[in-house]
């Protein structure tokens, strides 16, 4: 009769554990996946979809569903994608495509023919212009997107580099004669070893 | 047991010799320009006074092109609360107004007043002298000190007359006169206090009218005698010794740091994120005080201070009195620098100071020292960065109490949510880390690589995050025009299905009255056809 004891104090366990989850998953419910919300404040808001999904949201959502792979988002560059490799425990993929220096569209007012293609297009809504008026970009709420150069029938709109602002300005990287030194030494090696295999 | 760790921590080099931790001592082998009297720069033929020469807001260009302005007359106005206008430093026209490099590590340019002297240095004298400063209203002394352009001329440049507040909250006790002047090679504050005692002084007494303290030290190195001859002297002249003392301090840089200057004279830290204000405590350096005597007392805004010109490659280093918006290439002429090849120019003073990477830049409140340095001895030139050997010399001499060492590595590795962790943003970039490193690592560049990354990191967080408010909005906008389409939709289908029904009905209607009319006219006909029968039937009912 030993095994009385043992049985009932587990199942007891069990039963107090199954209650306990239950009522938990009652009182605790989260609406929304908080694991998509944590992926989107990580995402640049870009809303590119470069990463063959409308928009930041979708994306989070894929990535958060473990649907897509973590390495698609060409503006967030490396920093985004290991800090979003991190939160959802898989390892780190090189992103494919070479992050482009940060760039804002800009339309030739003169050639604009006013036809509010781009203005339904922007995806943050930094168009302004009406019907047969000239359009034009409020370059500090652009993303550099790229999603209004399709729809323009007449190609007004160019990305144009953002200019390096005195109070935006930050020190690069101490670069010593060593460290390029290095760098070089490093690429002859992983020459070689391309080489060699 | 207690004894022994006192023993111990004697044996320490921190903080045993200075009331603040850390630093180091440097000898004064390099202050060349000690007690030699300040000259005046002469006039150069072109100024150039960039919109933006202190801590805040850009100023906005209030002259056009080929105006005449006279000294001291504002040029460009303050724009937002902390900021401060600037000053022509003399007559002349303007000749244009364009992007021109100034003195900043970037080698980026701003917009620019350029003035053409003409030679007279015809004075502007809008502004009234005020010598009995005690009879006026402290916000109109405050008005003028801002107007007349003062920010701090230590280095720091932040706008003075924020500081001078009669606060109710943290009200000021003790104001602090900086003349520390702890950096190597720099004399300018030195020999300010010699010359200029008494405005300095003066400069000091408006100050504590200003914000209502009693109590006033005027911080002075013991490496400068002279000085605090000098100070105690003048201070006995004007009578007001009894409120103001000199209090002479064992060299050791960086005690010129504001919060390690308090913490040496007070033994209070002024806790991290809160400024000097919140214990009660307000510093000026002696080169601000001088020019807050200027605005006040003379009724001169800020156009010109005294700058140390030096460097082992100066032939006649001097202490200058310099026009601001003068070309650095100018002045570094008058003091002996014929050649400019084989020269590094340095902006302010070998420790945190910045090495530029060209010479025509004009002079700005900020520069306190001008130094053309042999290429061959800077320490860069000769070594290398080397790993770390963890001989921990960095975090004794950190006047901040990190752990420079650790910090450099998480910058390095671009760990910055680390970096802050340890306390980033509490160094103040005295450089006495790198000085003293036996592996000549870049420390303090690494942290201002560190702290400018986390600055764009958190600007492209709240970049994105308006982006993603825009882009929800948006959405919810489209999907509202969407849904307010449905329901036109829905409410012209249901007229239309109404129309429709009403049609059928008025159709079924007037059907059903063709119908009757038909039937009727059935019924008759049938009522017409049956009535051969009809006479059964009745006669049936009737039967």
């Amino acid at each position: 009769m030993a095994f009385v004891y043992p049985v009932l104090v587990f199942a007891g366990l069990a039963f107090a554990i199954g209650v306990g989850l239950a009522l938990a998953s009652r009182y605790f419910h989260v609406e929304g996946d908080p694991l998509a919300d944590k992926v989107d404040a990580l995402l640049p808001q870009t809303q590119c979809g470069q990463c063959g999904y409308p928009g930041c949201r979708p994306y989070a959502n894929a990535v958060a569903g473990h649907e897509v792979a973590v390495n698609h988002c060409v503006p967030g560059g490396e920093r985004t994608m290991l800090a979003i490799a991190d939160i959802m425990g898989v390892e780190p993929q090189a992103i494919e495509e070479e992050a482009t220096a940060p760039v804002v569209a800009h339309i030739r007012e003169d050639e604009c023919i006013g036809c509010t293609l781009c203005i339904k297009a922007c995806p943050v809504d930094c168009i302004i212009g009406a019907p047969k008026q000239y359009h034009t970009i409020i370059s500090d709420h652009c993303t550099g997107c790229t999603l209004c150069l399709e729809p323009c029938p007449v190609d007004c709109i160019d990305m144009v580099e953002t200019p390096e602002l005195l109070e935006h300005w930050s020190w690069p990287v101490p670069g010593t004669k060593r460290a390029i030194k290095a760098e070089k030494r490093k690429g002859k090696h992983d020459a070689q070893g391309e080489l060699s295999v | 047991m207690f004894d022994l760790w006192e023993k111990i921590k004697q044996t320490l080099p921190m903080g045993t010799s200075a009331g603040f931790t850390g630093g180091v001592v440097h000898s004064n082998q390099h202050k060349r320009t000690a007690g030699q009297a300040i000259i005046a720069c002469p006039l150069p033929e072109l100024l150039i006074h960039p919109v933006k020469q202190h801590i805040g807001d850009p100023c906005e260009p209030m002259v056009e092109v080929g105006e005449r302005v006279l000294k001291g007359q504002m040029i460009a106005k303050a724009q937002g609360y902390i900021s401060v206008p600037v000053h022509a430093s003399t007559s002349g026209t303007v000749e244009k107004i364009e992007e021109h490099t100034i003195p900043h590590p970037s080698g980026l340019g701003l917009t620019s007043i350029f003035i053409k002297p003409d030679g007279l240095d015809e004075v502007d004298e809008s502004l009234h002298p005020l010598p009995n400063y005690r009879s006026v209203d402290a916000a109109e002394l405050r008005e003028r000190i801002r107007n007349a352009g003062i920010a701090g001329l230590g280095g720091a440049v932040f706008p003075t007359f924020v500081k001078l507040v009669k606060d109710q909250k943290n009200p000021i006790e003790t104001v602090i006169l900086n003349g520390i002047e702890c950096e190597p090679w720099l004399t300018c504050d030195h020999q300010l206090m010699l010359e200029k005692a008494h405005e300095i002084i003066s400069g000091m007494d408006i100050i504590l009218h200003l914000v209502g303290a009693e109590k006033g030290i005027i911080a002075i190195e013991d490496n400068k005698p002279d000085a605090v001859e000098m100070m105690q002297k003048t201070l006995q002249e004007m009578g007001l010794n009894e409120h103001v003392q000199v209090q002479v301090l064992p060299t050791r840089y960086p005690q010129g740091g504001e919060k390690q200057l308090i913490q040496a004279l007070t033994g209070k830290e002024v806790p991290a994120g809160q400024l000097p204000m919140h214990i009660g405590v307000l510093s000026t350096n002696v080169g601000t005080s001088k020019a807050i005597y200027d605005a006040v007392c003379l009724g001169e805004p800020l156009t010109e201070r005294v700058i140390t010109v030096s460097g082992d490659a100066a032939a006649k280093p001097s202490n200058m009195l310099v026009r601001l918006g003068t070309s650095m290439h100018f002045l570094l002429e008058q003091c002996g620098v014929s050649s400019f090849e084989d020269i590094k120019v340095m902006h302010g003073g070998p420790m945190m100071g910045e090495l530029l990477s060209q010479d025509d830049v004009p002079v700005v409140k900020g520069s306190n020292g001008i130094l053309a340095m042999q290429k061959r001895s800077i320490m860069r030139a000769h070594f290398d960065e080397e790993p770390c050997i963890r001989c921990g010399d960095c975090g004794d001499v950190c006047p901040a109490g990190l752990m420079p060492n650790l910090l450099a590595s998480h910058c390095k590795e671009n760990q910055f949510e680390r970096a802050e962790d340890y306390n980033l943003f509490d160094c103040i970039e005295c450089g006495a880390c790198s000085y003293v490193c036996p592996a000549h690592i870049p420390l303090v560049h690494y942290f201002r690589y560190g702290k400018g990354q986390v600055a764009q990191i958190q600007r492209e967080k709240a970049f994105a995050e308006e982006s993603r408010i825009r882009s929800e909005k948006r959405d919810a906008r489209l999907a509202k025009e969407l849904a307010e389409k449905e329901e036109k939709r829905r409410i012209a289908r249901e007229k239309k299905e109404a129309r429709a029904k009403a049609l059928a009905e008025k159709e079924a209607a007037e059907k059903a009255v063709v119908d009757k009319d038909s039937a009727e006219q059935a019924s008759a006909e049938q009522t017409d056809k049956p009535e051969v029968k009809a006479d059964d039937k009745p006669a049936e009912d009737k039967a």
